[in-house]
């Protein structure tokens, strides 16, 4: 066909040229998708439906878990006081993390938008910086700070304040996990407030708003969809932290994460370590979904 | 700096008093040395080119940038370094500035709040600055439902409602489409004889300048070089910049001969007022509409004329500009467009004349 011809054909809109061109996009668009349609339902559906199936599953004599005689024992168990004191003390540990990363990512982040493009470049690589290196050897690098011969205790003895051991208590859990997710706080909000524009605080200012004022009712308002972001982002993984409470935790401090590790591991109860894998992740939904919606509805 | 000389204001009666005041971003002179006096109740434009520091002067009585040095008085307090939050006055920002997470009524209400005004009285004062800027029925809307006119309005309505005792306006109309802007230039005239208030206004567009204020300051690379009525300004600029700026000006170059008489780049002598020193160089400063085009050899009398050789008409269709060119100088002539007349072809040898009073000579 030539191009004069093409021309000619399409010079006349019609409703059944419209349909076609729009199922053609749809088209289009799901088959763009389908590569990642196809990886999340392979990897990601599937193992949790198995994981579903082994929480409703029976555990056997021998440690193994039989896939049959459905029931809700594991679920049952969990109302247990041990695993509930695990449950709110991961829960307690989780918001406390998510308000200090908060309450210290949000100034920085304020800083760093304020600055000109290069030190904001610049310094947005430095917030980065840390996950050049793997998670574990940072973790384990904390040890050796908060240890018995380390930083801290050194600090905390010069200033008189008698020798502190950090190492394997909730502090050095709750330290290690801001550590580890300070960026993830850093970088929405910094997202977030850098959007913002800046003539907003001068016109709030300039209504008679003081510093704070103008931080409480414009600022703050409209950095919410970061604060939100990052909160998510900073609540989620320190609620199903593993890795950190191994290290820096103590036997006293055991949270979900490790719980669930020792359920499939050492006490080879399947059944049980998949439902807490449920609750926990529908803990995780539902604290997000009402922080969706407090949010949404200051916005 | 030179005052216009129209509305001489005392210390007394100034809603806003610049003394000397210096702002410098690092090594950059952004006003240097400016003296203002701003009389109650007046409409004063800053007109200048972007960068000239109209900007950060507006910027300085606001609050949002402390001078470097110099005072700054707002009806007789220095305020110069007060944040702006502690002044009496109230800002239009460019961009307007609406918060986007309140509606209109919201937006208007915030200064009161701010200022913990009672509930009742707040409510009150909303509803009349709403009407004052005719907003009615949009009190619910957010700004990103609003048009760039009705932005304007509400931020308009949300300074006034604290009633400050002066109200800056940093480009307001700057975002809006030609049509619109002479609509609000209209309404915002209007409005200042309403209120009462002092309105201070930066703007770049001369002819809003022109338009809207009582008096003008233009400035240019941070210094104040004129303040005047519009018309102070536009029949007698200081310098060559102010001439050009306000107003399209023809400027030829020439030099002083005798108190009213000054010498052209061709030798002759032709009349033009100065007290300026004998030898100094200076312009000519003639408005296209003021001078006129005649064939050479038809000069009315009493008339100063140069000749040149039409180079270019252009049609405007309410009038028709001209430029004639010679060896050493190009004139633009703008001719209402009139039936008859004299209507040369470019390449004509003409002579462009005027009447001694019609031109003015500035510093070059």
């Amino acid at each position: 066909m030539t191009v004069v011809e093409e021309r000619r054909e399409a010079e006349v809109a019609t409703p059944e040229f419209e349909k076609a061109a729009n199922r053609a996009a749809s088209r289009r668009g799901f088959l763009l998708s389908l590569p990642a349609y196809a990886y999340l339902v392979l990897f990601f559906a599937v193992p949790l439906v198995i994981v579903l199936m082994y929480s409703f599953a029976t555990r056997n004599r021998f440690g193994g878990t039989d896939l049959s005689g459905w029931n809700f024992d594991a679920y049952r168990k969990l109302s247990e006081p041990i695993v509930r004191d695990i449950l709110f003390r991961s829960l307690w540990l989780a918001i406390l993390t998510t308000l200090i990363c908060l309450v210290v990512a949000y100034p920085f982040a304020y800083f760093i938008a304020t600055r000109r493009p290069l030190v904001r470049n610049l310094m947005l690589v430095f917030v980065m910086i840390p996950f050049w290196t793997n998670f574990l050897v940072r973790n384990y690098a904390w040890r050796v700070l908060l240890g018995n011969d380390g930083l801290f205790t050194n600090i905390s003895e010069a200033l008189g304040l008698g020798e502190r051991e950090l190492l394997f208590t909730t502090s050095a859990v709750v330290i290690g996990l801001v550590y580890g997710f300070l960026p993830f706080m850093v970088l929405p909000l910094y997202a977030s407030i850098e959007r913002i524009d800046l003539s907003l605080i001068e016109a709030s200012r300039d209504l008679y708003a003081s510093g704070f004022q103008a931080f409480r009712k414009v600022l703050f308002p409209l950095s919410l969809p970061g604060v939100i972001a990052g909160s998510i982002l900073v609540f989620v993984p320190s609620l199903g932290a593993y890795v950190t409470p191994e290290i820096l935790g103590g036997a006293k401090t055991t949270l979900l994460g490790s719980y669930i590790v020792t359920q499939f591991l050492t006490a080879r109860n399947w059944p049980v370590g998949a439902s807490l894998s449920f609750v926990l992740m529908a803990v995780m939904l539902v604290a997000t979904l009402v922080y969706f919606r407090t949010g949404g509805k200051n916005l | 700096m030179d005052d216009g000389g129209d509305h001489p204001v005392s210390d007394a009666s100034a809603a806003v008093q610049l003394s000397a005041i210096t702002k410098r971003f690092g090594d950059v002179v952004a006003v240097d040395n400016v003296d203002l006096e701003i009389a109650d109740g007046e409409f004063f434009a800053l007109l200048g080119p972007s960068g000239c520091g109209k900007t950060t002067t507006l910027r300085m009585v606001a609050g949002l940038e402390f001078p470097t040095e110099g005072s700054l008085k707002i009806f007789g307090n220095e305020v110069g370094t007060l944040p702006p939050n502690k002044r009496p006055v109230n800002t239009v920002f460019q961009d307007y500035a609406l918060f986007p997470h309140m509606t209109v009524e919201a937006n208007v209400a915030f200064g009161l709040k701010m200022q913990r005004v009672a509930k009742a009285e707040i409510a009150g004062r909303v509803q009349e600055a709403i009407g004052l800027v005719r907003l009615e029925g949009l009190e619910q809307r957010r700004s990103q439902q609003l048009s760039g006119g009705q932005r304007q309005r509400v931020a308009l309505a949300r300074a006034l409602v604290n009633r400050p005792k002066v109200l800056l306006l940093d480009e307001p109309l700057g975002a809006l489409d030609l049509k619109l802007r002479q609509e609000m230039q209209r309404e915002l005239k209007a409005l200042q004889r309403e209120v009462g208030i002092t309105f201070v206004f930066v703007t770049h567009d001369q002819e809003e300048a022109l338009t809207m204020a009582d008096r003008i300051g233009v400035m240019n690379e941070g210094e104040l070089l004129q303040v005047g009525t519009p018309e102070g300004i536009y029949e007698r600029p200081v310098n060559r910049f102010v001439a050009n700026f306000i107003g399209q000006s023809n400027l030829i170059d020439a030099s002083v001969v005798s108190g009213d008489t000054v010498c052209l780049a061709d030798g002759n002598h032709i009349p033009g007022r100065s007290d300026l020193p004998v030898g100094t160089r200076v312009a000519l400063c003639l408005r296209p509409e003021r001078v006129e085009m005649h064939p050479v050899t038809a000069v009315p009398a009493g008339h100063t004329s140069i000749s040149g050789r039409l180079e270019s008409v252009t049609y405007l269709g309410n009038a028709l500009v001209y430029t004639v060119a010679n060896e050493w100088t190009e004139l633009e002539i703008r001719l209402e467009n009139q039936p008859g007349g004299f209507r040369p072809y470019v390449g004509d040898d003409v002579a462009v004349s005027w009447m001694p009073d019609a031109v003015t000579v500035v510093r070059a």
